[in-house]
């Protein structure tokens, strides 16, 4: 199998960007991807345009999108398909990017992930993310993502002994590190004082699906990131001299049952478990070789939820990295250095691809002050689709 | 100021307001909020804080800081009766403004809510603490309100289940603009009122002193790039 690099990235701001279309969104971060790895006048080496999406059919009514972004930055006559897998569309979508290079198939790709979500109410945004769910069995009763993350969170509560207090922890650590990213939805900090321990926390910080409050939850974003994927023996890495190439050095996926209550034991998320496995064995590495990750929290148990699945430690025990401060931006593995889809956003085709954005510009020592980690070696990403049924993991590392 | 007999018949009719108490309210940026009336001589500093905002298309601010300009300007002027105006200031600096009147001792007529400091919910406590003082300090039986943006029709009109009386028309209607009027009655404000309304009472002199000069804004996020002149 051939070596990828990544060679390229670009992001739009995490937000409300509704004044534009969602081929506009994708088109910015594309730009931006050209730019960073300087083929802008170059770009026709791109031979290969994978778009990661969920909603533009539902969302914006548009289909047809991956051949709209190759001819609006003009990438003819580029081959071009669009990737749909729920919330894990972007890292789906890396690790088919991935598999035409490695196969031989091309020599260099771009993978665009965007989604505009706010064009629709909340709750119309909150139905259209529910469609992944069973129709008959979870969604005809009424059942959505939100809902499944209380219900999740309040096993996992009673069966580890949880506290409200560890969950604020997470969130406010998450808004630190989205405070110092430019890119991210919500920069602005919060405290402990104001989300938990004041006499007005409970409305400042109200309660959306119990136990999770507003601040256990990801905001409704719109947003676009994207990649320039490379092999490392191809010839056309000769135009790719600017940055330093980033290696995909591990990809891993799984499914598990569409309905959560066809599972033994719904806080086990066997997928995430799985993918991460496999994704650990293709990169000849283990949890402890993990120099910091990025992790799928639209719901801020899952942070927790998944650093145990994918073995930084046991089940129930990342309640005591989050007071240790481990996972902090100065910790021994720091968890969502971006701010999270907590405090970044998480515009669901985007998300994979924004990750290992994240994973390539702290590999290259490029995040801001105060949110670098210390000389990373290897960054892991979870994209988690569905409740937990369809989850993609990714490691990236230096050279 | 001598008011001369033409003036006096401008005027309209008020009834006495009592005032509203301030509350303090930490947001989940740890920021203390001081929420309170505001003077008549504060008036400057209000229209100070709204005219940037009336350029701004994005979210409707445009409509909103507009009337509420002529709303601010129609109080400082005697030209809007019984009317009130709360603001929430954090060190000193205006972070958001409500405006509000009583139709009679019964109706609250509710006018507009606009936020300068976005991301932290600020709108929704000073839309909470408008109510709070109609239904609580002033007593009356219910408000009526419109929302000339999405977000207001999802914060006030589902968030607190108002009472559509869009079928009632003529006999309630708002005072702005003839969109459907929506009312908060006394009992659906008490069914939500522990899940809207929150602040803390007495506030401590050294906190209350905080909000004592209110400031306009020198940045507005709806306004990138503006830097107000230190004139």
């Amino acid at each position: 199998m051939r070596k990828v690099a990544i060679v390229g990235i670009g992001h739009t701001i995490f937000g409300n960007l509704s004044k534009f279309d969602l081929v506009d969104i994708m088109s910015f971060a594309s730009a931006n991807a050209l730019d960073d790895a300087d083929i802008r006048k170059d770009r026709k080496i791109i031979e290969q345009v994978f778009v990661a999406n969920m909603g533009g059919g539902i969302l914006n009514h548009q289909t047809g999108i991956a051949s709209s972004l190759v001819s609006r930055i003009d990438l003819e006559p580029a081959m071009a398909e669009l990737v749909e897998n729920g919330p894990a569309s972007g890292a789906s979508a890396i690790k088919v990017g991935f598999a035409a290079i490695a196969s031989g198939m091309v020599d260099v790709v771009m993978i665009t992930g965007g989604e505009l979500m706010r064009t629709v109410t909340g709750w119309q945004g909150t139905d259209f993310v529910a469609t992944l769910l069973h129709p008959e069995a979870e969604y005809n009763y009424e059942l959505t993502l939100p809902a499944f993350g209380g219900m999740f969170a309040r096993m996992y509560m009673e069966r580890y002994g949880l506290k409200e207090e560890e969950l604020a922890m997470v969130a406010v650590k998450d808004h630190e590190n989205g405070a110092k990213n430019p890119y991210a939805h919500v920069q602005i900090p919060c405290t402990m004082e104001g989300i938990y321990g004041s006499e007005n926390a409970h409305i400042v910080n109200n309660l959306i699906a119990d136990p999770l409050r507003l601040y256990g939850m990801c905001p409704v974003s719109d947003g676009a990131a994207s990649l320039i994927l490379c092999a490392v023996d191809s010839p056309k890495m000769k135009y790719f001299k600017k940055k330093e190439p980033i290696m995909i050095s591990g990809i891993g996926s799984a499914t598990d049952t569409h309905c959560v209550h066809h599972r033994k034991d719904p806080l086990e998320l066997k997928a995430v478990r799985l993918g991460a496995e496999k994704a650990y064995a293709m990169a000849g590495l283990t949890p402890k070789d993990i120099s910091f990750a990025e992790l799928h929290d639209p719901f801020i148990i899952l942070e927790l939820a998944i650093s145990e699945e994918v073995g930084f430690w046991g089940r129930g025990k990342s309640k005591e990295a989050i007071a240790k401060g481990v996972t902090r931006i100065d910790g021994k593995l720091p968890i969502n250095t971006s701010g999270g889809l907590k405090a970044k956003g998480h515009p669901v085709g985007a998300t994979g691809v924004s990750q290992v954005f994240e994973l390539t510009k702290q590999l290259r020592g490029e995040a801001e002050k105060g949110r670098q980690v210390k000389s990373p070696k290897h960054g892991l990403a979870v994209n988690f689709g569905g409740f937990g049924n369809n989850v993609v993991t990714i490691i990236c590392s230096k050279e | 100021m001598i008011v001369d007999e033409l003036e006096k018949k401008l005027r309209p009719p008020e009834m006495e307001l009592k005032p509203y108490p301030p509350k303090v309210i930490i947001l989940t940026s740890g920021e203390k909020m001081v929420v309170r009336e505001v003077k008549r001589e504060e008036t400057g500093v209000l229209l100070e804080t709204i005219y940037p905002l009336m350029g701004v298309m994005e979210d409707f601010y445009d409509i909103v800081a507009v009337r509420m300009y002529s709303e601010v300007l129609g109080w400082y002027r005697y030209r809007v009766a019984n009317e009130f105006i709360i603001v929430g200031a954090i060190d000193d600096v205006i972070a958001g403004i409500v405006t509000s009147r009583c139709v009679d001792e019964n109706i609250g007529m509710s006018l507009h809510t606009l936020t300068v400091k976005r991301g932290l919910r600020i709108g929704a406590q000073l839309f909470a603490a408008k109510m709070e003082h109609h239904l609580e300090f002033l007593d009356q039986k219910e408000v009526w309100i419109v929302a000339e943006s999405p977000i207001g029709f999802r914060r006030w009109m589902i968030e607190y289940g108002l009472k559509n009386a869009g079928d009632c028309y003529p006999e309630i209607h708002h005072e702005l603009g003839g969109v459907p009027t929506h009312i908060l009655t006394k009992e659906i404000y008490d069914a939500v009122r522990d899940e809207k309304v929150t602040g803390t009472r007495p506030v401590d002199p050294e906190v209350l002193a905080t909000a004592d000069t209110l400031k306009a804004p020198d940045e507005y996020p709806q306004i990138p790039g503006f830097k107000r002149s230190k004139s």
